[in-house]
């Protein structure tokens, strides 16, 4: 047995030791977070850099002449017969008169976009008082055109090495010094669907479709897993069978996501027979997907409420479904809206499921409802990716600046929530 | 050697100690002897010493036994309680007194493995009848806690909780009156008639205690049931607290768990001392602390523990 004197004499013995411990244990903890924040600034920097010129995009300012005989022949605006990729194609002809041949003139007609004729069209159906005048008008002009003004196509390659040929570079630099080239905004990214031409490519479609979905997921879910959660937690006998639909609850949470598509694919376009490719669908699977994470941190929260404020309540009478929904659901709603919405940003990000019920189709019409044909955010940055064209690189990069925003947005509002909401006792 | 000894005797005044003593004893029959808190053993006898019955019984408990599972926590507890009397539970930790109390209004029906046989009445009527529901009986036996519990919410719907789901108030004037009357009669209503939107826990330890009292009154109970209610408190908010139980028991029943003896001999009119969840001595509370009649009373009392 040491006595005062001895023991003294150990603690202070000991005491470098711990000082030497607690100072290592500090240091590494400083540089797991370091590296941690290290890559996640690398991710974002590379991410804004490739993706941030995807939100402009090269326009050509053309003298169109809206001439009546073309596009109104008897009068009247006649769509079916108009020719504005003509019209185009002529304003942009009369900016180098030099050129007469077939091939100079179809070499010519590639700087423009194909959606340039449609923005024109656009115009004049929605102005038919301008027919028969000559507008400047800002049409889109080809992805290469846009690559090269973006510095993306090296003009000093060999010829045969770029998608631009020595000409066409000399065409561009003219309209340039012309001052009618220019990088605007790129309207057509949140406007437009899908397309197989970059620069007319948006993310609308996955948008919506990605709406669509979680407006049916979070209708879904999050009532069934509060409901589920309540009865789990309050009203369940605990018995072995309890234990059995925790211990599958859990298990279900860990799931790979791709098993629910199968499960989707199977259950609901199989033998339910709903349509393929529909945000419905989607969102069912996303449903079933969330349903154990809520049902998790909606027990979490219920469990946190003290167990002296039920008591409290069934001491002056309370019944049990009183008690639940006077006391424990507003002071666990915080904690559960925070599990929903935690659940739904991991819908939002998740793609491996909807490859199953066909929601990675090419899909170029924005989806109008919960049936249409639609993908989603993370598919159309899948799509994007495997992409060839050099254009789609960017505009990968943009989707998924995009997507991280809303899952930001979400977090944001889920932290908002909780703080709002959060009471003490 | 004295070192261990003297471990041990520490231990024994552990609830968790005390625990596992009671359940060496499941089997033991109210002849046999049980150790005191110095482990020495005492015969028990065969029945509760002085007086179970009372005057003007209006709770009654006969035969009661609890079991926690396994663990028989109350054995065979016999014991009226009168109307408009002050009786305190006494006893060490884990002796079961806190039991007791919560079979009185059925609060270890919350409790899955809980199981209770015997008779409880109230007023001639059997409470644990499964005609009888729950919610009937808590109106009528209220419960104030250990820790002040008030809910999250504002002064005034604290009290105004228990009237508004038994419907008490027919219109706002009337509920207003009855949270204003509460108040008053738990003698908070001059500390925060100014602020009865505030949220009930912005008041301080005894004053969340009394929101508490107001709380359980505002029901009209005719049985209070009170878990060591100044346990959490300071002594200035705890004479508050006796000073109202005095005043309360002019119209309710008081049944009082506490670990403070001085406390039960100012508060209340008759003591339970519990043992190992055999109730060993009833009396009027001079006679238990001036002249106990049960060895482990006398024991418990003198040597001031718990």
């Amino acid at each position: 047995m040491p006595n005062q004197m001895t023991s003294r004499a150990r603690v202070e013995a000991g005491l470098s030791r711990r000082k030497r411990k607690e100072k290592i244990f500090r240091a590494s903890g400083l540089l797991a977070t370091a590296i941690g924040i290290l890559f996640l600034g690398i991710f974002f920097s590379t991410l804004v850099a490739k993706g941030a010129s995807a939100f402009v995009q090269t326009y050509l300012l053309l003298d169109v002449e809206l001439t009546a005989e073309t596009i109104a022949p008897g009068g009247e605006l006649d769509l079916e017969y108009a020719d504005f990729d003509g019209l185009v194609r002529t304003a942009l002809r009369n900016n180098f008169p030099e050129l007469s041949g077939r091939n100079d003139r179809r070499e010519l007609n590639r700087l423009l976009s194909v959606g340039a004729g449609f923005q024109v069209r656009d115009l004049v159906v929605a102005n038919p008082d301008l027919i028969g005048t000559t507008q400047e008008i800002w049409v889109p002009a080809a992805s290469n055109v846009d690559m090269l003004m973006k510095g993306n196509i090296d003009a000093t390659v060999d010829e045969s090495l770029r998608n631009l040929s020595d000409r066409q570079i000399r065409w561009i630099d003219t309209l340039d010094q012309a001052g009618r080239v220019d990088l605007r905004l790129n309207k057509a990214l949140f406007t437009n669907g899908d397309s197989r031409e970059p620069e007319l490519a948006g993310i609308r479609g996955a948008m919506m479709g990605s709406f669509f979905m979680l407006v049916v997921t979070i209708a879904l879910a999050f009532p069934v897993g509060v409901a589920a959660a309540i009865y789990l937690e309050e009203f369940a006998p605990k018995n072995r069978w309890s234990d059995l639909v925790e211990v599958n609850i859990n298990n279900l949470a860990a799931v790979p996501s791709i098993v629910f598509g199968l499960l989707g694919l199977a259950v609901f376009i199989n033998w339910m027979g709903l349509p393929r490719s529909a945000p419905l669908v989607g969102g069912l699977v996303l449903a079933l997907l969330t349903l154990p994470v809520i049902i998790i941190a909606s027990r979490a929260a219920i469990k946190a409420v003290p167990p002296s404020i039920r008591e409290a309540a069934l001491g002056l009478g309370a019944s049990k479904m009183q008690v639940v929904f006077h006391h424990v659901m507003p002071l666990a709603m915080p904690g559960m809206l925070t599990g929903a919405i935690i659940g739904m940003s991991r819908a939002l990000g998740e793609s491996a499921p909807l490859l199953m019920i066909g929601m990675i189709a090419f899909i170029v019409d924005v989806p109008g409802g919960f049936t249409d044909p639609a993908t989603a955010l993370p598919v159309q940055i899948y799509l994007w990716a495997d992409s060839p064209e050099r254009a789609f690189a960017e505009r990968t990069s943009a989707a998924i600046i995009v997507l991280l925003a809303f899952l930001l947005l979400m977090n944001l509002a889920a932290v908002i929530l909780r703080r709002r909401m959060e009471r003490r006792w | 050697m004295v070192v261990a000894s003297r471990k041990a005797a520490y231990h024994h005044k552990d609830g968790e100690m005390t625990e596992t003593l009671v359940k060496k004893n499941m089997s033991a029959s109210r002849t046999s002897a049980v150790p005191n808190y110095r482990g020495q053993q005492v015969e028990l006898g065969r029945e509760t010493v002085g007086n179970v019955r009372c005057a003007n019984p209006f709770m009654v408990a006969e035969n009661v036994n609890v079991f926690y599972g396994d663990n028989h926590a109350i054995k065979d507890v016999t014991l009226e309680i009168g109307k408009k009397e002050v009786i305190a539970l006494i006893g060490p930790s884990g002796c079961g007194k806190s039991t007791f109390l919560r079979c009185l209004n059925r609060m270890n029906d919350s409790i899955e493995s809980a199981r209770v046989t015997g008779n409880i009445s109230l007023d001639g009527r059997d409470i644990y009848d499964k005609t009888l529901d729950p919610v009937v009986l808590r109106a009528r036996v209220g419960m104030v806690f250990q820790k002040p519990n008030p809910f999250p919410k504002s002064i005034y719907d604290n009290v105004a909780y228990g009237p508004r789901i038994h419907g008490l108030a027919g219109d706002r004037a009337e509920l207003d009156d009855i949270v204003h009357r509460s108040l008053e009669r738990a003698g908070l209503l001059k500390e925060v008639k100014d602020r009865l939107d505030d949220p009930g826990t912005s008041l301080s330890g005894g004053q969340q205690q009394r929101l508490c009292i107001a709380r359980t009154i505002a029901v009209n109970p005719e049985v209070i049931l009170m878990d060591e209610p100044c346990s959490a408190l300071d002594p200035i908010a705890t004479a508050r607290i006796e000073d109202l139980m005095d005043e309360l028991c002019e119209d309710y029943a008081i049944v009082i768990v506490t670990h403070s003896m001085q406390q039960a001999a100012r508060v209340s009119r008759r003591v339970a001392y519990f043992h190992l969840g055999y109730l060993v001595e009833v009396d009027d509370t001079d006679k238990v602390f001036t002249n106990p009649h049960h060895k482990l009373t006398e024991d418990y009392i003198t040597g001031r523990i718990g």
